[in-house]
């Protein structure tokens, strides 16, 4: 194995991520799926860009978030506009489905894993068709499954607790908002590559429509936080 | 820029724990329903026991993606399998397959612990336990995935089943009836996720008998 990775390292292969983005969360509601993600794009700790969209619409029933290298990102949408381009030219008014997108694109990353060339991304897969509601993941070595609430990275750990207490299947789309807005403040306040800038995206049988960016508000006037060394003071 | 990241690893163990035990005229199969990474959950729900013929049910741990793979190539080969002979792949031979599936890739392997439980062409209940590169066995029982240390020395204690160097050679199946094997597997289940973190959640039991398949479940502790 060792030997198999030193040999490969003269090569161009994406073995570190260079810009990437943060948490993806995403929920089942009454009528779809809603999911969040804010617009930052960091660039190893600094913040390098503030507007990048990490939801994108793929074809007529879903929608698409990531984590991880935004480039890889970027990538897997031009894989996907050839499908579903190609999809269309059959023109036999079928259309692919979020279970086949996702398995498109589980089989994609998988691949691409064996070749010891990752795309460095959690992805989120959700959307409708015929009435029945799908939400899953897929990360970058090809780990794949379905789940009412999903939530990558940080989001894992931070919001997916909350999604755990709070979520139902029969959420109204308000309530989900709200739920998600939840966590995203929690997100925005410990994950420090977390910015105050995000979107959230809503798909349902009638297609996707993806918010502009707006912010949450906060408070950050606790005492606490005002002179957080006190009572913990340093050598000057 | 220094490097932050740990080296990257084409590789994830996703935890889990599988049980298969063979009876004279049954076989019970079973699997937990987490899938983990690290400390973290993934999902409390995913089903880690795969139908690969009428008789033949899979049983697989270990790193998920290799599993799903697997399991693929192996569907799609039992298909062929229709194709040319018209029939079912029987448990014995899905298990040679199996060995020779993994083996193929014994040089960048499958992270995968199966078991295979199923019955045999006399009906009688079989079990066939592998590592990842391919070696496997016949045996009355056995348990692999993050929990199987817990497991196995218990099912030892509990099913006293003959030594495979007793000659002539016994019968690897167990003395147990299907109700008290069913038992035994709720009880091993509860136990294990008690001490161990990546098991938990829930439990999925398939029983294998002459009348068909069923298939049962039980809530396991979810910390």
């Amino acid at each position: 194995m060792e030997s198999l990775l030193a040999s490969n390292s003269a090569s161009e292969r994406t073995q570190s991520p260079y810009v990437t983005g943060t948490s993806v969360v995403s929920i089942k509601y009454k009528d779809g799926i809603l999911m969040a993600a804010d617009m930052g794009g960091s660039y190893g700790s600094t913040l390098r860009y503030k507007s990048v969209e990490r939801m994108k619409p793929i074809g007529k029933h879903s929608l698409l978030g990531a984590s991880g290298e935004i480039s890889d990102f970027q990538e897997i949408l031009r894989y996907l506009d050839e499908l579903i381009l190609y999809d269309n030219m059959w023109d036999d008014g079928n259309s692919l489905g979020p279970k086949e997108v996702h398995n498109y694109l589980t089989r994609v990353m998988y691949n691409r894993r064996n070749k010891f060339n990752p795309l460095w991304n959690s992805l989120v897969l959700g959307g409708v068709k015929n009435g029945q509601k799908y939400l899953g993941m897929v990360s970058m070595i090809g780990v794949h499954f379905e789940d009412n609430h999903v939530a990558t990275g940080f989001g894992n750990h931070l919001a997916r607790p909350i999604l755990r207490d709070e979520w139902r299947e029969d959420l109204s789309f308000e309530d989900g908002v709200k739920l998600l807005e939840k966590c995203m403040r929690v997100l925005l306040y410990r994950d420090r590559s977390a910015v105050n800038k995000l979107q959230i995206a809503k798909i349902t049988e009638e297609g996707v429509t993806i918010s502009p960016p707006y912010s949450l508000k906060t408070f950050w006037g606790y005492k606490a936080f005002e002179n957080p060394t006190v009572g913990a003071e340093g050598s000057w | 820029m220094t490097k932050q990241q740990a080296n990257w690893s084409p590789y994830d163990n996703n935890g889990g724990s599988v049980v298969a035990i063979a009876g004279a005229d049954y076989c019970v199969v079973a699997a937990d329903t987490r899938m983990s990474t690290g400390y973290s959950i993934l999902t409390r729900e995913y089903s880690k026991i795969c139908q690969l013929a009428d008789k033949s049910f899979l049983a697989s741990s270990g790193f998920q993606a290799d599993v799903r793979a697997l399991q693929k190539q192996l569907a799609a080969r039992h298909l062929i399998y229709q194709h040319q002979h018209n029939k079912q792949m029987s448990c014995p031979a899905m298990a040679q397959l199996l060995s020779n599936t993994l083996y193929y890739k014994r040089f960048f392997p499958y992270y995968a612990f199966n078991v295979l439980g199923g019955l045999d062409n006399e009906g009688k209940g079989c079990v066939f336990t592998y590592d990842a590169v391919g070696s496997y066995e016949r045996v009355g029982y056995s348990s692999q995935g993050s929990g199987s240390t817990l497991i196995i020395p218990f099912l030892d204690n509990q099913l006293k089943s003959p030594s495979p160097l007793l000659l002539p050679a016994q019968d690897a199946v167990t003395p147990l009836s299907e109700a008290e094997a069913i038992d035994l597997v709720k009880t091993v289940f509860a136990s294990a996720t008690e001490r161990d973190i990546y098991t938990g959640d829930k439990l999925e039991i398939v029983i294998l008998n002459a009348a068909g398949t069923r298939r049962e479940y039980m809530e396991l502790r979810k910390d």
